[in-house]
């Protein structure tokens, strides 16, 4: 079966920031465009429908700033060129955004380390995406919701047609040219088992559970460059009562270096008071992953209660130690000698959650280096605490103009990429708060245009 | 309160506000959002002053990433709506809002009473119709009687949503937003309120206007087409037929209908007696229209009227906590 209209000059294959950047632009280049997008309506728009925000260079946040956090977050897993490319686009990325569509809104309540670098979306990246699709709609963009992209025919890098299931039923899909914007893996739980094990059944997956990474695969297979490390993908800590899929915002917990943090055997495993949080949110879903079972739990006492972002779920409550460990599971004994031994190392000092404040323990392994304070003021808190995956680092290599590079180094003609089946070229590691927005906004914009001249 | 014995619906409108709490993407579309940011837990009156603030405008809805079908089936709009509905209710007790058919057969008694104790006169003179001082009499005791009513009720609100220290300067805030609908999104439906409000003002004015003439100036009814209280009732007239019937596109879950139908048929009646008061309709026609003056005027502590009052209040109270 083939589809009734044939005659797009540019596909689409993906549905969230990076193709709906790509699909106005090309359209605004006179190309016509179909979108697919494995999702339904509902939950269109993959990870880009829980961002909040977007980093972008600006007279406070200049380019060389910009470029500098970059390179700290990734160790160098980057590629200058298109890094500082990504980083001026931002600069303008604003007007074109508000131009179809898109609203800001004031940086949130609780992020104010971020007022300065990134812009906050009205009401987030859904409205965000709802503007872009209204935009869509009224220039007569088709989208096919609920269509699964599943072959691809790439010969000699140079894109034919792709078959995708449309209600169980294959269709073959041609058109001129191609833009992958089908972002990364984070959702196949058998390919994070490549790299993690078992022990990845019992992570949760932050995002959409449609970015299954099968797009990022046929393209892999029909000999793209693969770029980023494909064993890698960005975790933090979220609570672990938060659904499987799409828990999103909401699943976050910041009380971390506020209290301690124990495994199964209640045991302490980490610093947890070893830098600001948001500076060491990342690091914390890979030290759950390595804990048995994948598990941990974050203990406060009633003390710092109000000082960080309300999670979704309530905490456990307890009125002594050995209560709380019975309600967490844990062992009784080992809790309340880890809590006795914590509470014993404590040295003195001025609590400021807000700075790297002088509060530590003395003669502790491991110590808490700030905001150690003695857990002694019932009610005590405990927060479940699972492996949270974002999004994965592998990606297919791109050249400036966002054509997709072959094994043999050499271009392909008609293939581009955007959003974060190609993010991995910039963000090889770490994390950049609002980085996968700019990337996805950057690349859509250059993919949209240079497809739309390939195929026109 | 003890879960057990909270009603559903406040456990869900809990339920909802803390979700939003850890999400706060919707922070900069109203006012609902940032004083839901002050706050840890929701008790009840504070779930009523959060419903209070809410237009119903949908565009969190849109925005939500945890809308359904996703398993969170995060619909606030939806929520509150049913909690600001409960509120009116429980505020004006025992009565509580009274349904369409309700309102109706109090117009439809009062209309008869009307037409029955009219007697039938040439046109021009209102007080031959009906005796200037049965008017005074009827209309001041119901107006005294609702005063009485929203008095009440706006204690009973201030009360359950906790007391707070006024000041003058969140009064003059909150007169700003009301007045304004600062946090109402949709311009067509600003438009229409507006249309309705002041036009229901503007009536209220010329009422005033002629008591005035009447009762200090002595100028007896009725007026020229082009004195002050019919030019004020004329153009307040066309505020509550236009305004009205714009707004019934945004009437939220029936409990609007009857109060913007009886200010639709209050501006109708107004126009038709104006345009008639020289004929032999007059008499009849001033009798319907004071009828339906009336129906509104003693149904409003139980109608959709009483939004105005809860969401200034609320935003009263916005306006006090965010200088807090």
């Amino acid at each position: 079966m083939t589809d009734e209209n044939p005659e797009y000059d540019l596909l689409i294959v993906g549905g969230g920031n990076a193709a709906l950047c790509a699909a106005l632009t090309a359209n605004e280049q006179g190309a016509r465009v179909l979108i697919v997008e494995s999702a339904p309506p509902e939950f269109r728009g993959g990870n880009s429908r829980h961002t909040r925000n977007m980093r972008r260079m600006n007279a406070a946040y200049l380019e060389d700033e910009y470029w500098n956090d970059l390179r700290q977050v990734t160790g160098g897993e980057t590629d200058e060129q298109l890094a500082r490319m990504t980083i001026r686009s931002s600069a303008e990325a604003g007007a074109w955004m508000t131009s179809h569509g898109v609203r800001f809104q004031p940086s949130l309540t609780g992020t104010l380390h971020l007022g300065r670098t990134n812009e906050f979306f009205l009401g987030g990246g859904k409205a965000l995406l709802n503007s872009y699709y209204e935009t869509a709609r009224k220039r007569g963009i088709r989208v096919m919701y609920n269509t699964e992209v599943v072959s691809l025919d790439i010969c000699n890098g140079l894109f034919e047609s792709a078959t995708a299931l449309v209600g169980g039923s294959p269709l073959e899909l041609r058109a001129k040219a191609v833009v992958f914007a089908a972002g990364g893996f984070e959702a196949n739980i058998e390919w994070l088992k490549e790299a993690w094990g078992d022990g990845a059944e019992n992570f949760l997956i932050r995002g959409t559970p449609y970015n299954n990474g099968k797009v990022l695969k046929l393209l892999l297979d029909a000999g793209v460059q693969p770029v980023g490390d494909p064993k890698q993908c960005h975790a933090v800590a979220i609570d672990g009562r938060a659904p499987k899929f799409d828990g999103g915002i909401v699943t976050r917990l910041d009380c971390v270096p506020l209290g301690i943090v124990v495994n199964r055997e209640g045991s302490r495993f980490y610093d947890e008071g070893e830098e600001l949080w948001p500076k060491r949110y990342a690091i914390w879903g890979r030290l759950v992953a390595q804990q048995a079972g994948q598990i941990a739990w974050s203990l406060i006492d009633s003390k710092v209660v109000g000082r960080f972002m309300p999670s979704v779920f309530p905490a456990i409550r307890a009125n002594s130690i050995a209560e709380l460990a019975v309600k967490l599971g844990l062992p009784v004994d080992a809790m309340e000698a880890t809590v006795r031994n914590f509470n014993a190392s404590v040295r003195p000092g001025r609590f400021d959650h807000t700075v790297l404040d002088d509060c530590r323990t003395e003669g502790l392994t491991p110590p808490k280096s700030h905001w150690a304070q003695a857990l002694d003021t019932p009610p005590f808190l405990g927060y479940p605490l699972r492996p949270g995956i974002t999004f994965t680092y592998l990606s297919v290599k791109v050249n400036e103009q966002a054509q997709i590079v072959m094994k043999d180094g050499n271009c392909a003609r008609n293939l581009f990429a955007a959003g974060e089946i190609m993010a991995g070229n910039i963000l090889g590691k770490g994390y950049l708060a609002g980085f996968g927005m700019t990337i996805g906004t950057a690349f859509g914009r250059i993919a949209g245009k240079e497809a739309a001249r390939a195929a026109l | 309160m003890p879960p057990s014995e909270r009603s559903a619906l406040m456990q869900e409108g809990d339920r909802l506000m803390t979700i939003c709490n850890s999400c706060r993407y919707c922070e900069g579309y109203c006012a609902v959002f940032p004083a839901m940011e002050r706050r840890l837990e929701f008790p009840d009156g504070d779930l009523n002053y959060l419903a209070n603030l809410c237009h119903n405008c949908t565009d969190c809805l849109s925005a939500c990433q945890y809308a359904p079908p996703h398993e969170f089936a995060v619909d606030v709009p939806k929520i509150l709506a049913e909690i600001r509905r409960k509120s009116y209710i429980e505020y004006a007790r025992p009565i509580g809002l009274l349904s369409g058919p309700a309102v109706a057969a109090i117009v439809i008694v009062l209309a008869a009473l009307g037409l029955i104790f009219t007697p039938h006169t040439s046109g021009g003179d209102f007080y031959a119709a009906i005796p200037h001082g049965v008017m005074v009499a009827i209309f001041g005791i119901a107006g005294l009687l609702v005063l009485v009513a929203l008095a009440v009720a706006l204690n009973r609100l201030w009360k359950d949503q906790g007391g707070l220290q006024p000041r003058l300067s969140a009064f003059t805030r909150m007169f700003r937003d009301a007045t304004t609908l600062k946090y109402l999104s949709s311009p067509a439906r600003r438009l229409f309120h507006h249309f309705t409000f002041y036009g229901f003002l503007l009536c209220f004015a010329s009422t005033c206007v002629a008591a005035f003439y009447d009762n200090v100036l002595g100028w007896k009814a009725p007026y020229a087409y082009s004195s002050v209280p019919v030019v004020l009732g004329t153009l307040g007239g066309i505020g509550l037929i236009v305004g009205p019937i714009g707004l019934l596109r945004w009437r939220q879950a029936g409990i609007g209908l009857p109060f913007i139908s009886m200010l639709l048929a209050t501006g109708l009646t107004g126009f038709a007696l104006m345009i008639f008061r020289n004929t032999g309709a007059m008499a009849p026609l001033l009798g319907v229209h004071l009828a339906v003056v009336l129906a509104l005027f003693i149904t409003l502590p139980y109608s959709k009227f009483v939004h105005g009052i809860y969401r200034s209040a609320a935003l009263f109270r916005y306006a006090l906590e965010q200088r807090d």
